[in-house]
């Protein structure tokens, strides 16, 4: 029982942080139909940039946990934004409309490039981030294991719901959702009601990135260790995840997240770790045979 | 005059979440006929053929092909098996040839059954045995009597997107054909075309239910077209069957003009002020 | 004008997207991390970014005079792929043993190509996991050798098979979906077979891998300097001298049969119902359905055509190498044969051996500029192998962005009505 709570909350945490790369697939798949795969990548990005400002930050001598993590989101968030931006711009834009294969493919060269771009700046040596928070709570305790909940745990929950709420109103109540919402239904027709398609889209990829970056920096402070290769399996996962909810659907990428982070911990800690992608795939493939529009995706009729 | 039914529509219902598409719709076309399906836009009329070719699964309602043999009921087939077994063959809306492709090829593509079985699973094609030559020897020959009837044969080995529209239309009709199909299914075969053109599409359209074996199914907006070629029509407005008769009839029929004309109520002629 | 401001402006973005990522390096040293700046790279990047951008700025704006559609492409086609041909037959008794060596390399990804094509390029089904069938083939001969002491030409056409049962076997399930989530499905699968392949520790030995495969024989005939157990050489058969460079030679006419096995039955098929109705899937699946073709099982016959080949090609790895591990079947290989095909334009038989070219002995060219060391006064820096790559990744979106239908992408049709007799 114990061990069961324990894991639970493991999978939880994973879960927030697929979840949230989850989100940057889902939006922009909902709204230019195509599958970001170098968004796994901007995620790896994103948690260098943190990284780094970790590592400046305890240079310049200043070592509070609180003023480490606001510095990090700030700078991760916005020079992520930037990749975002320019992923968008110089690689998908130009062939909007082009035969479908082309953005795929050429998102699989932005993917490579990221990853070797890091690795050339960063060095292929897996990077340790010295751990933040100390400590937690002891929510139970039986036959001599406690179930922990770490003060980390904490922050990356709390952090992933503001989020989520946060994210939720910008999409229902602000003109960027609209114009957002919009563009998902008919593309042409928003153009023709004064709606900005280019910068809707590219305000879209800015806001994955954001996310992207945010979940790169829980990832450094959860499991510490990180290396240019990260983003290819985590995006992996998080498009399981975002698929699993429903792509296109917001909630569900965050539901699909935390499901496919339940699953990996479960697994791992009642079968075997060898085989936790596996299983993961397994659940996509099963997915998409049986309920292609996902859990909580409306299902797609087919316009003949 | 004895109309012996081809395809026969029992109580057809669709339904899309809560909205119902169509409701409770009977009709049947009759063997050699041309029969139309009419009415106002979002009447239906496309969720009719999406049924009858398999890409919709009917909420309720029983659709029967009476074929030479057997009758198939079309609501428990797979599309490609209604129309390789049924044999119903359609047209879309927004036509859909292989753009890539040369003409002749999108219509040897229409042949692919039977050239699938000469070339047994491909291994008596790829050693070039004289049986599938023979085959696909008659399969061109085929394209090449269709291409001829559309007056394209010149541009047989061009691409299909490299058409105008009205050919385009035509080609796809062609290669419908091509499937030696039962029935015909075509949906709003004249849409886009010029009054010239529509006129040869009439002929073309008479010329196909007398010179071969094939019922025509159609949905029109065109009146002209409607109205000069069809022995049989069905009016369906908001997913119901309002009317169903021959085109004198239809003409007449008050419900018809009013679901075309709009209501007593509100009789606001466009661009007149409210 | 603008082009100056462009290449400004691109210089700008460039400097923010670079300046933490590459002017903040972090090295570890024995208390942690800690950050070495690198302003040099940053203005280096910055600056050939601009340039680069002003570049294309000024091509772009350059006057240009409409080229009409070349005529005779398939002509020209012919005259270089007979070309090309003889090359081919001639490179190894001209060529070195490293340019054999080389020729052998771009031969296996010529053929990976050319199955891959069948595929993503006639059949446009984007398969992200195609090195899965690779890897099955060559672990199914590396086991049948080492288990079962099956020799290479016994076990190929049971390799193909086995490759092609596993791509019936996977794509059963998922072909009827979308071709996005097909793509992401076909990666998962490239990635479990991995895992299985590392995993498995009983039946592949894990991540050491297979050792002592053996070479393919010429009709029995081994190529070593004696013979085991009494036997003849192909060497003492043909009264040779014993030369290592022999057994390569035949390596690469191995390959090179396979691989002209494979172009021959596709440029067969294509003139085949089954190869135009894949065509016309990839070009209209509802119409096809429409036509009365059963889009599942013409999706799973491309699926299992193109698998085998990726078996056989398998195959023939594990006997060149004489090893085979996990690692060599990873997504790497599977984005580098797909970028082949998309590069050299899908559906282009010689695009795709264009492309092999390309890519492959570009690699190799980055290793040897690398040798140079910093050579041609410092232009190339020392490290250019490491930018292999980045180069890659670069390449393959400017080419996509460019040229989204690839390299080479005229189609020619199957079939001619001017070439039947009425």
């Amino acid at each position: 029982m114990a061990y069961f709570l324990q894991q639970l909350i493991n999978g939880l945490t994973l879960g927030a942080i697929y979840g949230l790369i989850a989100l940057g697939y889902t939006m922009v798949y909902g709204i230019i139909g195509m599958i970001n795969f170098a968004h796994g990548d901007v995620f790896m990005v994103g948690a260098f940039l943190s990284l780094i400002s970790f590592v400046v930050l305890s240079q310049l001598g200043l070592n509070s946990a609180v003023l480490a993590i606001v510095v990090a989101l700030l700078f991760s968030m916005g020079f992520a934004a930037v990749y975002g931006w320019t992923i968008e711009r110089i690689a998908y834009r130009p062939l909007r409309g082009s035969f479908r294969l082309a953005p795929l493919i050429s998102a699989i060269g932005v993917s490579i490039f990221l990853q070797n771009f890091v690795q050339l700046a960063q060095g292929a040596r897996p990077k340790s981030v010295l751990p933040l928070f100390h400590g937690g709570f002891i929510l139970y305790r039986a036959d001599g294991f406690d179930v922990r909940l770490s003060y980390l745990q904490v922050v990356i929950m709390i952090l992933t719901a503001v989020l989520m709420v946060a994210f939720t109103l910008l999409i229902q109540k602000t003109s960027l959702g609209r114009a957002q919402r919009a563009c998902e239904q008919d593309r042409g027709m928003a153009a023709l009601l004064g709606v900005n398609v280019d910068r809707t889209i590219s305000l879209t990829f800015v806001i994955g990135a954001m996310l992207a970056a945010v979940a790169g920096l829980m990832f450094d402070l959860y499991y510490g260790v990180i290396d240019f290769f990260i983003g290819f399996l985590a995006g992996i996962q998080a498009f399981t995840a975002a698929v699993l909810g429903g792509i296109g659907s917001l909630p569900g990428a965050i539901l699909g997240g935390l499901l496919i982070g339940l699953i990996q911990s479960f697994w791992s800690a009642y079968f075997s770790v060898e085989y936790k992608d596996v299983a993961v795939f397994v659940i996509l493939v099963l997915v998409l045979i049986f309920r292609p529009s996902g859990l909580l995706g409306r299902p797609e009729i087919e316009k003949v | 005059m004895t109309r012996t039914p081809l395809l026969e529509v029992e109580h057809l219902t669709m339904r899309f979440g809560g909205l119902v598409a169509i409701d409770d719709v009977s009709f049947s076309c009759a063997a050699h006929e041309i029969t139309a399906i009419i009415g106002p836009n979002g009447a239906g009329k496309t969720t009719v053929f999406n049924c009858l070719t398999g890409f919709y699964k009917p909420s309720v309602g029983r659709l029967t092909l009476h074929g030479r043999d057997k009758d198939h009921l079309l609501e428990r087939m797979e599309g490609f098996r209604i129309a390789r077994v049924a044999g119903i063959a359609r047209t879309f809306q927004n036509i859909r040839l292989f753009a890539g492709m040369t003409l002749l090829e999108n219509l040897l593509v229409a042949q692919h059954n039977q050239l699938m079985a000469a070339s047994f699973f491909s291994i008596s094609g790829l050693l070039g045995l004289p049986r599938y030559r023979k085959a696909e020897r008659e399969a061109i020959d085929a394209a090449r009597y269709w291409l001829d009837r559309i007056g394209l044969l010149a541009a047989a080995d061009n691409t299909a997107a490299s058409l105008p529209y009205g050919d385009q239309r035509r080609l796809e009709i062609a290669r419908a054909m091509c499937t030696k199909p039962r029935l015909l299914c075509l949906d709003e075969p004249a849409a886009g075309l010029n009054p010239m053109e529509s006129a040869r599409l009439n002929d073309f359209l008479v010329s196909l239910r007398r010179d071969h074996d094939t019922s025509i199914l159609l949905i029109e907006h065109d009146m002209s077209v409607v109205m000069a070629i069809s022995d049989h029509i069905v009016v369906l407005d908001y997913g119901r069957k309002i009317a169903e008769g021959a085109p004198s009839a239809i003409r007449e029929n008050p419900e018809v003009i009013r679901a075309y004309l709009g209501a007593d109520d509100d009789e606001t002629l466009p661009g007149a002020p409210p | 004008m603008r082009a100056l401001r462009d290449g400004g402006l691109a210089g700008l973005v460039t400097l923010v997207l670079t300046l933490p990522i590459v002017g903040l390096r972090t090295v570890a040293a024995p208390e942690g991390l800690h950050v070495v700046p690198q302003i040099r790279s940053v203005v280096t990047i910055v600056l050939l970014a601009a340039a680069a951008r002003f570049g294309i700025g000024l091509w772009a704006s350059r006057p240009r005079a409409s080229r009409p559609p070349g005529k005779g492409n398939a002509a020209i086609g012919r005259w270089v792929g007979g070309l090309g041909l003889l090359a081919a037959i001639v490179l190894p008794f001209v060529g070195s043993g490293y340019v054999t060596d080389l020729g052998i390399n771009i031969l296996i990804y010529v053929m990976l190509g050319w199955g891959l094509n069948i595929v993503v390029g006639l059949a446009g089904l984007l398969d992200l996991g195609y090195v899965a069938f690779y890897g099955v083939g060559a672990y199914t001969f590396g086991l049948l050798s080492s288990d079962f002491g099956w020799s290479f030409w016994e076990a190929l056409p049971l390799c193909g098979l086995f490759a092609a049962g596993f791509g019936v076997t996977l794509g059963f399930p998922v072909l009827r979906l979308r071709g996005d989530y097909l793509a992401i499905v076909t990666l998962g699968f490239g990635e479990i077979i991995r895992e299985v392949l590392l995993n498995w520790g009983v039946v592949t030995n894990g991540p050491n891998g297979i050792n002592g495969i053996p070479k393919p024989s010429f009709f029995g005939l081994p190529f070593s300097r004696y013979a085991p157990d009494g036997g003849t050489t192909f060497a003492d058969f043909f009264h040779l001298t014993f030369n290592p460079s022999q057994r390569q030679i035949y390596l690469y006419f191995v390959i090179l049969a396979m691989a002209l096995m494979t172009n021959f039955f596709t440029l067969r098929i294509r003139r085949l119902p089954i190869g135009r109705a894949w065509e016309a899937l990839r070009e209209d699946e509802i119409a096809c359905r429409a036509l009365g073709i059963n889009a599942t099982n013409v999706k799973l016959s491309a699926f299992g055509i193109g698998a085998m080949f990726g078996g056989f090609a398998g195959a023939f790895f594990a006997a060149r190498m004489g090893f085979i591990s996990p690692e060599s079947f990873n997504f790497g290989e599977s984005a580098l044969i797909l970028a082949i095909v998309v590069l050299g334009g899908l559906g282009s038989q010689l695009g795709i051996v264009l492309a092999a070219i390309g890519l492959v002995s570009f690699s190799e060219i980055a290793r040897s500029l690398a040798d140079l060391g910093g050579g041609l006064g410092g232009l190339i820096p020392a490290n250019f192998g490491d930018y292999r790559m980045l180069l890659f990744g670069a390449a393959m979106v400017a080419i996509m962005v460019t040229r989204p239908r690839g390299l080479l992408s005229q189609r020619h049709p199957s079939v001619l009505l001017g070439s039947v007799a009425p």
